[in-house]
């Protein structure tokens, strides 16, 4: 019972990334990628979660948290540059 | 009886995501999008990791600090990264929603630009 509802979950997670990676395909900006790459990030983690329940091991906690870290940073960076701007300015428009 | 508040948050977590998800093929406009995206799919990626942690926390008797680290991560930074997109979204030309009837950045950085030509 346990291991379905952890298998639901899964599913339920994974056609979230699909559908966010329809997103990344048509979307008409490049800001909308953007958003729908952070969203895939975002979801990944959620996806390495429920494998650490399955697997009973903590040895996913550093995955997870570098996929966070790299989330961030990455959405970071990609909005400054479609902004046009340096990574780390001083004078913000 | 824990077995059942772990799967209870994984299943309202989930269900979460895929709300954030289908938000962000259906709504119109990319500000909107960024609203659904940092909303949604934090609050169910929290809900997921507190199953994690009170599984292993009562399951196995393990008190993982990383987790929580990166739930308390996971809360701080998405906003962050949603206000970010945003402002270069604005700044790049990114149309508006055709029925959006209010625009405050435009107003006050016109407002800003006067005072500045005025110094």
């Amino acid at each position: 019972m346990f291991e379905a509802a952890l298998i639901v979950a899964l599913i339920i997670m994974s056609v979230s990334v699909f559908l966010c990676f329809i997103r990344v395909v048509i979307g008409p900006s490049v800001s909308d990628r953007v958003v729908a790459l952070d969203l895939i990030g975002i979801h990944l983690i959620g996806i390495v979660g429920m494998l650490m329940i399955l697997h009973e091991s903590l040895y996913y906690v550093e995955v997870v948290l570098v996929l966070g870290i790299l989330a961030f940073i990455g959405t970071i960076a990609l909005s400054k540059f479609i902004e046009g701007g340096v990574v780390i300015d001083r004078d913000h428009r | 009886m824990i077995e059942i508040i772990v799967s209870l948050f994984i299943l309202l977590g989930a269900l979460f995501m895929l709300l954030g998800s289908v938000a962000i093929i259906r709504l119109p406009d990319t500000y909107t999008r960024v609203n659904a995206a940092t909303k949604a799919s934090t609050l169910g990626v929290i809900g997921t990791m507190v199953a994690v942690f009170l599984y292993f926390l009562f399951a196995k008797d393990i008190l993982s600090g990383k987790i929580l680290l990166t739930i308390i991560f996971v809360f701080m930074t998405a906003p962050i990264s949603g206000l970010m997109i945003a402002r270069s979204a604005f700044h790049n030309g990114v149309p508006f929603w055709d029925k959006n009837k209010h625009n405050d950045l435009k107003v006050h950085l016109e407002k800003k630009q006067k005072v500045n030509q005025n110094s």
